[in-house]
């Protein structure tokens, strides 16, 4: 089980950890479990990178939208301001799916609620990732994460 | 045709006037680069507000420089994509009001596009005689269709087939971090500085250069680490998030070993370079430049010799980096593939690259109208391979 397929809108992801843990990688995987497939690639330097899902709707009389996964890199940006200034603000209340990497660079803008991701290198090709709920909302998520994944 | 040329879809701000896609009258570009060393390597400000305030006085210098009035100027290009969208909306709603006030045909530009037609400007200003026939045709010392183009920056590393004006075909494209981005951050690793292509550029040629001086081969140094390189054989898609990751290894081995826990390859190096004078940072430099230009070159090569092309082209700022140009150069020689590339000036963002993609495209009749909005998702229009 894939914890994108169990996004169903609206969620705000915050990764922090250092060079190489795999931030990137890790929402390659994400987007893979939202349906999502367009390569995804390093957010860095364009800051933001947006892509959509395929439709998983399973009726078939309804097309609509599938989800949005914005792609975040804080990583050249230094001050708070500077994303208020780019207007980043306004996605991480929509109803999409928001990712930030170095989310730690503008921890006082976050909304109440929110996943918290940590990535550590434990060697060159082990990582840990801790997972910190904000809120009912996203402990429900990692609930039916923790359930799904021990379960299959 | 001159073209008034305006770019702003990421951190810098420009403005050009071009004749004929290919003769600069002037080029301004207001670069944060400056700004960005100032405060330690990160950007501090690539907010649109930025661009706010400079794309006026670019816009005055670019036009005070070609020395041209307004009832010269034939038509107004802007970027619209991609890049951010706050930026972007700067420079195109700019472009489209001159464009209107002036009643001049308004063209956006696809700023991937763009870096390929740099290699189109000419890089010593021979002004041509007003004569000169304007076409969009081929001219000597135009790159040569069918070509490869190879886009490397900060943001972009991607192969493209394009068998005349306009069209394209998507070969290969990088699979998590782009060549430019993994300059930076392992300068930023190394502590070389910001921006990273320059930096590590100068710290390799400062190991190589003292190889030579001591009559030894530059491989020395290129090869002193063995850092991994990720060929993805059978097609043409890069990766360069491993090597990032190696760097960071071997850095970090650096510290382990100070400890006395292990000897890693780093300390090793570290005792060679020490030997030969050479700071242990420029041979880890000159390893990791030679592992991403072997990468970019052969495949480069490959592309080119299965789409039988007779010209490679660079864009993009890697395609600043000395290096790559030599080692491709080395590469498509012997082929007989002429490469081509643009002054290390145009490599990087700039307004000139805008004005000179316009130009093909109006030249063919084509302009948008002024509800033209930016699109900061755009990719080249590719066209699907023909099977």
């Amino acid at each position: 089980m894939r914890l994108g397929a169990l996004l169903c809108g609206g969620e705000l992801l915050l990764l922090d950890g250092q060079l190489g843990t795999g931030k990137t990688t890790f929402t390659q995987g994400l987007a893979k479990g939202m349906g999502i497939t367009d390569v995804v690639s390093s957010p860095t330097f364009t800051l933001l990178k947006e892509y959509t899902s395929q439709s998983r709707s399973d009726t078939e009389n309804e097309t609509q939208r599938g989800l949005a996964l914005y792609h975040f890199d804080l990583y050249r940006l230094d001050n708070p301001d500077e994303i208020i200034d780019l207007g980043f603000e306004d996605y991480f209340y929509g109803s999409d799916v928001c990712v930030i990497e170095w989310a730690a660079k503008a921890d006082l803008l976050w909304p109440a609620e929110r996943l918290h991701i940590r990535l550590k290198m434990i060697s060159e090709t082990e990582r840990s990732l801790l997972f910190t709920a904000v809120g009912q909302r996203y402990y429900e998520l990692l609930r039916q994460f923790h359930y799904a994944t021990t379960s299959s | 045709m001159l073209v008034l040329g305006i770019e702003s879809s990421c951190d810098e701000t420009g403005a050009a006037l071009v004749k004929d896609g290919r003769y600069i009258l002037s080029n301004v570009v207001a670069s944060q680069t400056e700004i960005h060393n100032r405060y330690g390597g990160v950007v501090p400000e690539v907010a649109s507000r930025q661009q706010l305030t400079t794309i006026l006085p670019v816009l005055e210098m670019a036009l005070e420089q070609a020395g041209c009035s307004w009832e010269k100027i034939d038509a107004v290009a802007a970027t619209y994509g991609p890049g951010l969208a706050g930026s972007l909306l700067v420079g195109l709603t700019v472009g489209k009001t001159l464009a209107l006030a002036h009643t001049l045909p308004f063209l956006g530009v696809n700023h991937l596009e763009a870096h390929i037609y740099a290699n189109w400007l000419r890089q010593e200003n021979t002004l041509i005689a007003s004569s000169t026939p304007e076409h969009w045709g081929y001219q000597e010392g135009d790159p040569v269709f069918p070509l490869i183009c190879l886009i490397v920056s900060g943001a972009h590393s991607e192969l493209v087939f394009v068998p005349e004006h306009g069209h394209y075909q998507l070969l290969g494209r990088t699979r998590d971090d782009a060549a430019g981005e993994a300059f930076d951050k392992v300068a930023r690793i190394l502590g070389l500085g910001y921006p990273g292509g320059p930096a590590i550029q100068k710290a390799a040629q400062r190991a190589e250069e003292e190889l030579l001086h001591q009559q030894k081969s530059v491989a020395q140094a290129r090869n002193s680490y063995r850092l991994p390189r990720a060929w993805l054989r059978g097609c043409y898609d890069f990766s360069f998030s491993g090597l990032k990751t190696a760097m960071l290894h071997l850095a970090e081995g650096a510290t382990e070993s100070n400890d006395g826990k292990q000897v890693s390859q780093y300390t090793r190096m570290g005792v060679q370079a020490a030997q030969q004078g050479i700071p242990n940072v420029a041979l880890l430099a000159s390893s990791f430049q030679e592992a991403i230009v072997d990468v970019l070159a052969v495949k480069t090569r490959l592309a080119a010799q299965e789409y039988r092309v007779k010209q490679v082209v660079l864009a993009g700022g890697v395609a600043a980096n000395t290096s790559l140009r030599a080692r491709l150069q080395q590469e498509l020689s012997p082929l007989h593939i002429h490469l081509s590339f643009p002054a290390v000036s145009l490599c990087t963002d700039n307004a000139a690259m805008i004005a000179s993609a316009a130009f093909f495209h109006l030249s063919l009749g084509e302009q948008h109208g002024l509800d033209l909005d930016v699109q900061p998702g755009l990719s080249l229009p590719f066209i699907k391979k023909s099977e």
